[in-house]
């Protein structure tokens, strides 16, 4: 009742009001996502088959992955924008090791040479984000705009540009193409990262630190919390999901590529936002960021099956996008509203 | 000079499940500084947003100038002459000063706005109320109180009748407070309407013709604005002054903490030595920028010491961390508690509970422990009285009061030996305060050493067993028992006579 926030007058209609607390509580996604599903349905009688909503969860698997890194980092309030070079970077020195071992070894180690190498890779990008914006305090757009132009020079530097290939055939088979229980092992991956996050960010001390430094850096200090360490866990977990995503990648395509992951941050982000996530740091959940990850994986595998030009998808995708932000605005707005008991 | 320039009759305004304002009459005569006074949730908000424009209200009637008015927003309450400078502030802090107090006006030539015309009409504006703010510096860089003064100049226009100041001096130092009162006496002087809404019984003191009481939506009464404060308190609360401080327990003698010769890297603090004892009260009084806070600060961590010493229990820990100092059992209140508190947009409980959640019923190895952690929340926000004790429900969803309370608890949660609590009762109302108050003599009766930082002199008075007063950042006096008075604590508040007297001019 004493909010002086004055900017929100409350609707009085009961109906209006239903709606208004709806929508504060599970956001604008599931409308979008029962919109599009009603529309590509209509539009291709393939779209809603079992093959395709395999083979399209499996191709979004990939999205989905590089989103929880990207999530992490968007609760504490940063950004990653380096996401898609770090993308690159692994996907090639994933290859580039696995080529080299697989001369004096049996396939098995070459891959988990090849794998690891990748993890160490990623997480390595992700620890130099995090000393430059926790500990030389560079803002995380800047400081990750500028190792994302390092590293997609490194992967490129590294391979002059050629894709590398002559990876073992098993590296694709068990972890391009193979499938348990009838899904494919992207999504088996996709979906144990998903529950491994939630455990993380749900039921462990770091992960209530990393809402807290993100919704307030300064009363989490108060609390005794370290930003620093809080941010390292943060960027390292991000470069360690986006090395997941691109090991996956890799066996799907059976070669390194430097030029892997260009769109990733725009759809990261895109993907966090349309589920929910905050910009501002400090609030989102593990399933609104899969959501979001899933909704543009459907957009798009709709839009394919339907036959639409792929520079209308990309119009699509960034008007999508711009909603989402609007529609999160309105949300947190009405919260507010809402808790004051005037809506 | 007495006829009304606002007066409302009959007003009201409901939100579903309460009454926010039932039947409030209110006047406002030319030229009279009008006190609204009461708790949180009395109504006061409500009013002045309906007042200027904000909201609009389910039924009564409202004259400006004799003439009934229908306000359709806040541009249509400017129209007819009424401003308000509320807590929150509506500059935008990457443009200049010269154009936050344009806009929405800008003088323009051509299409193009004249940057030139622009910045003399700024200039003219701050120096007819002798504010010395360069026009062309971004509102980010000023000072909280400059931003005010900003906010202020763009608030009086020509035709301004009505001026509604919402809390204006709640971020202000002591000097900045001077200089926005006389600002009000000045308007007044020219005959414009104020309606200010203050918790501080001085500024009423100081500046009020008249006062109206609100309570549970309600008037209560106006009355004359030299009654006396148990009068305004007992009004407001329906209960007696007395009442508000509990009975202070038995000190006892065991040093919890020691500061010595305490200085800090900013100067803020100098050569302060002081000792808090177990179940005792202490308080540290002086004026805003004295240093009282500051030393509390580098006691728990927050402030870089350049010289001293800072012992808790025998262990030396001067200069370390917030998180190795809450390990020897010191816990700190923050005096900001929308900064430097609370989690806002996350669930209250998560603020309760951050510091303490590797307790035992909270986590059961690296894990987690919902369930428990909920249950604690609970029944720490119960214990607070907080309405409504859901520790679910965002932080920023609560009152000053409610949210205050809360930090509180959170601190006490933590089961500690040690208290640092910074102006614990900031922006709270007087039912709040009663509950802290009590839970602060609860702390010390359980054995616990207590610091208070006050600027709220009747908190200094009643509530601690010995006093430091701090002055330009020393330690200038020492009190106990009986020479803990009012006359003895401001004699020594000023005591640095000289430069406080070269800062004010």
């Amino acid at each position: 009742m004493t909010a002086t926030s004055p900017a929100v007058a409350g609707p009085r209609n009961p109906m209006i009001s239903l709606a208004a607390r709806g929508f504060v509580k599970i956001g604008v996604l599931p409308v979008l996502v029962l919109v599009a599903l009603v529309v590509f349905a209509s539009m291709s009688d393939n779209f809603l088959t079992v093959e395709n909503i395999h083979s399209a969860l499996r191709q979004n698997s990939y999205i989905v992955i590089a989103t929880l890194g990207q999530f992490i980092v968007l609760l504490t309030g940063g950004f990653d924008l380096s996401i898609g070079a770090v993308t690159a970077l692994v996907s090639v020195s994933t290859a580039m090791a696995m080529v080299a071992q697989a001369e004096t070894s049996s396939p098995l180690t070459a891959v988990l040479v090849g794998i690891a190498v990748g993890m160490l890779v990623g997480m390595g990008c992700g620890l130099v984000n995090a000393l430059g914006i926790a500990s030389m305090n560079i803002n995380p757009f800047i400081m990750t705009l500028a190792t994302a132009s390092a590293f997609s020079g490194l992967a490129l530097m590294l391979t002059s540009g050629v894709p590398v290939s002559g990876l073992p055939v098993e590296f694709s088979d068990w972890l391009g193409f193979n499938q348990i229980l009838g899904i494919g092992v992207p999504i088996w991956i996709a979906a144990l990262a998903a529950v491994g996050l939630w455990v993380l960010l749900t039921l462990t001390r770091p992960g209530r630190h990393i809402y807290s430094v993100g919704s307030s850096p300064k009363a989490a200090r108060l609390s005794g919390i370290s930003e620093f360490r809080t941010l390292l866990l943060a960027y390292v977990a991000a470069g360690g999901l986006a090395a997941i995503g691109s090991v996956l990648l890799t066996a799907r395509i059976e070669t390194g590529e430097a030029n892997l992951g260009a769109s990733l941050p725009l759809q990261t982000i895109a993907a966090a936002v349309i589920g929910g996530v905050s910009l501002r740091g400090g609030s989102g959940r593990v399933i609104d960021a899969v959501l979001g990850a899933v909704f543009i994986g459907i957009v798009a595998n709709g839009m394919n099956l339907a036959q639409i030009n792929s520079y209308y998808q990309m119009i699509v995708t960034g008007a999508v996008l711009a909603l989402a932000v609007v529609a999160d605005r309105l949300r947190s707005r009405l919260a507010v509203a809402v808790y004051a008991g005037k809506v | 000079m007495t006829e009304p320039v606002l007066r409302v009759r009959g007003l009201t305004k409901k939100y579903p499940g309460v009454t926010a304002l039932d039947r409030v009459d209110f006047e406002l005569r030319r030229g009279e500084v009008h006190a609204l006074f009461g708790e949180n949730g009395a109504g006061k908000s409500t009013l002045i947003s309906i007042i200027s424009g904000a909201q609009h209200p389910d039924g009564g009637t409202i004259e400006v100038g004799g003439r009934a008015v229908e306000l359709s927003g806040v541009a249509a309450a400017r129209g007819l002459g009424i401003s308000a400078v509320f807590q929150e502030f509506s500059l935008m802090p990457t443009m200049t000063v010269a154009e936050n107090l344009v806009m929405g006006s800008e003088p323009g030539r051509f299409g193009f706005v004249d940057r030139r015309r622009i910045r003399r009409l700024a200039r003219e504006r701050l120096e007819e109320f002798g504010f010395r703010i360069a026009p062309d510096r971004l509102v980010e860089t000023l000072s909280r109180a400059e931003q005010q003064m900003v906010e202020i100049a763009k608030a009086f226009r020509p035709e301004l009748s009505v001026l509604i100041l919402d809390e204006p001096t709640a971020s202000l130092t002591d000097e900045e407070a001077e200089r926005l009162f006389a600002l009000v006496e000045e308007a007044r002087g020219r005959g414009i309407g104020i309606i200010y809404i203050t918790h501080r019984m001085a500024e009423i003191r100081r500046l009020a013709d008249r006062v109206t009481v609100l309570r549970d939506g309600r008037l209560v009464t106006t009355v004359p604005g030299d009654t006396p404060d148990e009068q305004l308190i007992n009004l407001m609360t329906g209960r007696v002054v007395e009442d508000l401080y509990p009975e202070l327990p038995v000190p006892g003698t065991g040093v919890m903490l020691a500061a010595r010769g305490l200085t800090t890297f900013d100067g803020s603090v100098r050569n302060a030595s002081f000792e808090l004892r177990a179940g005792e009260i202490v308080g540290f009084a002086g004026l805003m920028g004295s240093g009282k806070s500051a030393a509390a600060r580098a006691c728990f961590g927050l402030e870089r010491v350049d010289a001293g010493t800072v012992t808790v229990a025998g262990q030396d820990l001067t200069g370390a961390k917030p998180a190795a100092v809450m390990k020897s059992g010191v816990v700190y209140l923050p005096s900001d508690r929308k900064q430097e508190g609370l989690f806002l947009e996350r669930p209250l409980r998560e603020t309760v509970t951050l510091p303490w959640l590797r307790r035992a019923p909270m986590s059961a190895g690296p894990l987690l422990r919902p369930g428990r952690e909920r249950a604690v929340a609970g029944d720490m926000l119960r214990r607070m009285r907080l309405s409504p004790a859901d520790p679910e429900r965002p932080a920023a969803s609560y009152s000053g009061g409610n949210q205050q309370k809360g930090l509180l608890g959170r601190a006490l949660l933590g089961e500690c030996t040690t208290y640092l609590l910074d102006e614990p009762t900031v922006g709270v109302d007087v039912g709040a305060r009663v509950t802290i108050y009590e839970q602060i003599v609860a702390l010390a009766r359980a054995g616990s050493a207590v610091l208070v930082v006050s600027s709220e002199l009747p908190e200094i008075l009643h509530l601690c067993h010995r006093v430091y007063v701090f002055s330009h950042g020393q330690i200038t006096a020492e009190l106990i028992g009986a020479d803990i008075n009012e006359e003895t604590i401001l004699r020594h508040m000023m005591h640095w006579g000289e430069p406080a007297v070269k800062d004010i001019a």
